[in-house]
């Protein structure tokens, strides 16, 4: 019995033991993100490849989740920095005073959109993401789904039960959505368009990426989804079409930015000059068609061609001042009616 | 016996030694109930305040129950909530029931095969059905014409899940119910000419009405507060269970949190009471006259019931077998060639297999401390002298969980452990509090399988012992652990299984690192890697079966060594 008691501590001590000693060499930055599952293993490497004595801890969720925890955390904060989390949301965060003041070495050099041009600066653009439709062909022909040209489009009768977007409150991807709506076609009207897509809408998903996974096999006609999900589930083999609307789409920019109270800040700081690097951008355009250092291109193989052109022309400013009362009034409109529908 | 008490060593001056074993004895009582105060009492009471309080600490009475209250998304999941319990209960009772009567109560052979059969939903998370019957009845499913149009994703697709989830815990109530009965009543039954339908009703169900009851209770209870399933399959339709989880985790909105979390509490709470006042009025079936009852084979009867166990048993092992099915499968539903490549983790989740070892460590964990501190625990609330306002105390402590779903015990550490004046906030994300939230959680049926083990040994034990001045853990140590051994080990694999499989309790909890695998099978369905999902799903239950079997194995050994004194020789 003694034994077995010795030999069962000595296992737990050494499951244990072996990850403190190794942690204790190297300075843990916990870094809030809403990057895609896929990309977080060579992100964390890369990071720790390039500046030497870091070791990331990812906390990784959906932008509306990530952005809610920040903003609970604020008297308390337990992340370092947040590192592809929807421009929209930092400015937020900027505004509540929750970030801190850091231009990075090297921001000069990328394309001015993916800059924080009002001093002082707290967040560096990385990448940009868009909304697209990803439409599945075969389901569609059993249901008589005419192809979507326009968002209107996805209103008709024949989707009725087989739509599926993201949820604004947790999805960045479904709060661009909705914000580009409501920018695009005016308040009123966007809404009215939003009720009617509301009658055809099976589910909305946590994640921004599940609706065309959805779409791919089938379980959906149709999903409004993460662009580059689009392309890769087509890669995979999926008989979808991604398409974006003649009307252009939403989108929103991943930026990274170093939070207010960190210990790390020496980490932080290095971490955050990575992040604006030709190196770092080639990382992300790996993973993103669109990315903030000029001349790094990417483009994935079924990438929709008129994505850049068709980004619509995004107000941030607006999005982040109007997150709250938006999502408010999504919730009012269409989380009240919880019974199922076909 | 003396000869084996007696031990020079062991025995301390008289004087001194009286004194020491009731302190000790106080000391360990008084750490128990502290420990018990932390893992249990605390959290709840963190629960109860927060929902008293905005979100700024400021005390609001029942500001936000009335809110809850005007919020129709909200009362609508309430009332989504018991009508999907009441049929999953109404649909599980009857079909445990029949089950449970075919085990005990006829002749069809393999009875141990068919139980465990109706087990095998025990070793898997509850997400794992649900991830099945997507498979089988989805938009895409093999099945899905038997829905005629009807989706899945809703109240069905949950109702069907629960079936399957809840079937082994009102399968193992009925079992024991029915497995007690006087064979002298259905002699008297036959004697008399009576027909078999009003046996059944006179005799058997209404010697059954507390097991029928009591899993009534229990499988409405574990439908509301489950949380794995809606979340998987319930589509649009909004429960209690996930509405938590958006206010807590999608919203940071604690207190509107904790006041679902309270509501959640209510029916558990409810049930237990339920409970508690028929176990008091249950009368002993069994007098020392009674005559064990004894099936007699009945063509007619065992076919029909072999036939329903066949049927029940080998759904249950499909539907188990659909998602380890599913894991392997390449491109659902357009490329149905096998591969390993959902197993490759890191694909779909940042922590690749991390989160697998982390459950392990975990459930390893759970195990190792809970059971040695579960039953010293239950030894000083059976066997101990002194204390004993501090022992009642701590029995009360130790059967509180029993009244407290995992979702609300996980409620109440997020708001315990996170607060800012904790000095134990440092524990908050760690394996340990992931540890102590499982322990908590499943305390008192470990607790109470401890007490069960413990009453059967005469209290002579410590008596003798006391005359003969030896120690209480000396006669802890070489009698009372011994003889318990078995216990010992059904506590440490129920424990490790149930932290295998829990994620009700441990979704608010994880930090950094920390993720566990059944938390990794709702983000990986989250992200719509449904396969992946299934393949981590399919990891817990291949884990948790194999410990079981394991334990068999051990208790096969046990028994022919540790137990040997129960052979009489020579």
């Amino acid at each position: 019995m003694r034994r077995w008691l010795l030999a069962a501590g000595a296992a737990i001590a050494l499951a244990f033991g072996s990850g403190a000693a190794d942690a204790q060499q190297r300075t843990r930055v916990t870094i809030y993100t809403a990057l895609e599952n896929e990309q977080l293993a060579p992100f964390k490497q890369a990071i720790e490849a390039a500046v030497p004595g870091v070791e990331v801890v990812w906390v990784r969720d959906s932008t509306g989740v990530i952005t809610a925890r920040v903003i609970a955390e604020r008297e308390n904060p337990r992340a370092d920095m947040i590192m592809g989390l929807a421009a929209s949301s930092l400015l937020m965060f900027e505004g509540m005073n929750l970030l801190e003041p850091y231009t990075p070495a090297g921001v000069d050099a990328l394309k001015p959109a993916f800059r924080d041009s009002a001093p002082p600066a707290t967040w560096t653009g990385m990448d940009a993401y868009l909304g697209v439709i990803c439409f599945n062909t075969t389901e569609a022909r059993r249901f008589n789904a005419p192809m979507p040209a326009t968002w209107q489009d996805l209103t008709k009768p024949e989707f009725r039960g087989r739509l599926v977007m993201p949820h604004p409150a947790s999805s960045g991807t479904g709060y661009l959505m909705v914000a580009m709506w409501l920018q695009q076609m005016g308040e009123e009207a966007g809404w009215r368009f939003m009720d009617a897509l509301h009658e055809n809408m099976a589910v909305y998903t946590h994640s921004g990426s599940a609706p065309c996974v959805q779409a791919a096999r089938g379980e959906r006609v149709a999903g409004i989804s993460l662009d580059m999900r689009g392309a890769r589930e087509r890669t995979q083999g999926a008989p979808i079409e991604v398409i974006i609307p003649a009307e252009g789409t939403g989108w929103d920019m991943e930026a990274t930015s170093i939070v207010r109270g960190t210990r790390n800040l020496e980490a932080a700081r290095r971490i955050a000059d990575w992040v604006a690097t030709r190196q770092a951008n080639e990382l992300y355009s790996r993973f993103y068609a669109v990315v903030a250092y000029p001349g790094v291109t990417n483009t994935p193989a079924n990438y929709p061609a008129n994505a850049e052109a068709r980004m619509f022309p995004n107000n941030f400013t607006w999005m982040a001042d109007n997150r709250e009362r938006i999502l408010a009034e999504w919730s009012r409109r269409y989380e009240s009616k919880a019974a199922p529908r076909n | 016996m003396s000869a084996v008490l007696q031990s020079s060593e062991d025995v301390l001056p008289t004087a001194r030694r009286f004194i020491t074993e009731q302190r000790v004895v106080a000391a360990l009582v008084g750490l128990l109930c502290l420990a018990l105060l932390v893992a249990i009492a605390l959290p709840l009471w963190a629960l109860l305040s927060k929902s008293f309080l905005n979100a700024d600490g400021g005390f609001v009475g029942l500001a936000n129950f009335a809110r809850y209250f005007a919020t129709p998304a909200l009362v609508q999941s309430l009332i989504n909530s018991v009508m999907v319990a009441s049929l999953a209960t109404c649909i599980v009772v009857p079909l445990a029931f029949t089950y449970a009567y075919a085990l005990t109560r006829s002749c069809i052979p393999a009875k141990g095969l068919f139980y465990a059969l109706a087990l095998l939903p025990i070793f898997a998370p509850s997400l794992l059905p649900a991830l099945s019957f997507i498979y089988i009845f989805g938009n895409q499913g093999f099945l899905k014409d038997l829905l005629f149009g009807a989706t899945i994703y809703g109240p069905i697709g949950i109702v069907m899940a629960q079936v399957f989830y809840c079937l082994p815990h009102a399968t193992m109530i009925l079992v024991a119910a029915l497995a007690l009965s006087d064979g002298r009543l259905y002699e008297a039954a036959a004697a008399l000419g009576t027909t078999r339908w009003r046996v059944f009703v006179t005799v058997t169900l209404p010697g059954a009405r507390y097991g029928v009851v009591s899993a009534a209770v229990v499988v409405f209870t574990l439908v509301v507060t489950d949380f794995g399933i809606p979340k998987v399959i319930g589509g649009q339709f909004a429960v209690l269970a996930t509405d938590a989880y958006k206010q807590v985790v999608g919203q940071q909105n604690f207190s509107m949190g904790a006041v679902v979390g309270m509501v959640l509490l209510v029916p558990a709470v409810l049930a237990f009471l339920v409970e508690q006042i028929l176990k008091r009025r249950q009368v002993a079936l069994l007098s020392a006259r009674a005559v064990p009852y004894a099936p007699r084979p009945e063509r007619r009867r065992d076919a029909a019931l072999l036939l329903f166990c066949i049927l029940v048993g080998g759904l249950v092992a499909s539907i188990l077998g659909v998602a380890v099915w599913a894991s392997f499968i390449k491109y659902w539903p357009y490329n149905l060639s096998l591969t390993l490549s959902n197993y490759d983790f890191a694909e779909f989740e940042p922590d690749g297999w991390q989160p697998y070892f982390n459950s392990l460590k975990m459930a390893g964990l759970t195990a190792l401390i809970g059971t040695p501190v579960i039953f010293l625990g239950a030894y000083l609330i059976e066997k101990a002298q002194a204390a004993a306002l501090g022992r009642f105390f701590a029995h009360f402590l130790a059967m509180l969980p029993m009244a407290v779903p995992g979702l609300v015990l996980g409620l109440g550490y997020v708001f315990f452990f996170n607060a800012p004046w904790n000095p134990l906030g440092a524990l908050y994300g760690t394996i340990a509090v992931l540890a102590l939230n499982s322990l908590a959680h499943f305390y008192t049926v470990a607790h109470i399988t401890a007490v069960t083990a413990l009453k059967q040994i005469d209290g002579e034990f410590e008596s003798v012992s006391a005359s003969l001045k030896v120690p209480f853990w000396t006669t802890l140590r070489r009698v009372t652990v011994p003889i318990c051994m078995p216990s010992l080990l059904d506590i440490a694999v129920y424990l490790f299984v149930n932290a295998m499989t829990t994620v009700s309790a441990v979704i608010f909890l994880y930090g950094p690192g920390t993720k566990l695998a059944s938390i990794a099978v709702v983000h990986m369905d989250e992200a719509g890697a449904i396969a992946a999902a299934a393949a981590m799903a399919t990891c817990i239950v291949v884990t948790a079966i194999a410990v079981k079997l394991l334990h068999l194995l051990l208790d096969a050994v046990l028994l022919s060594r540790l137990q040997r004194w129960r052979v009489r020789t020579g």
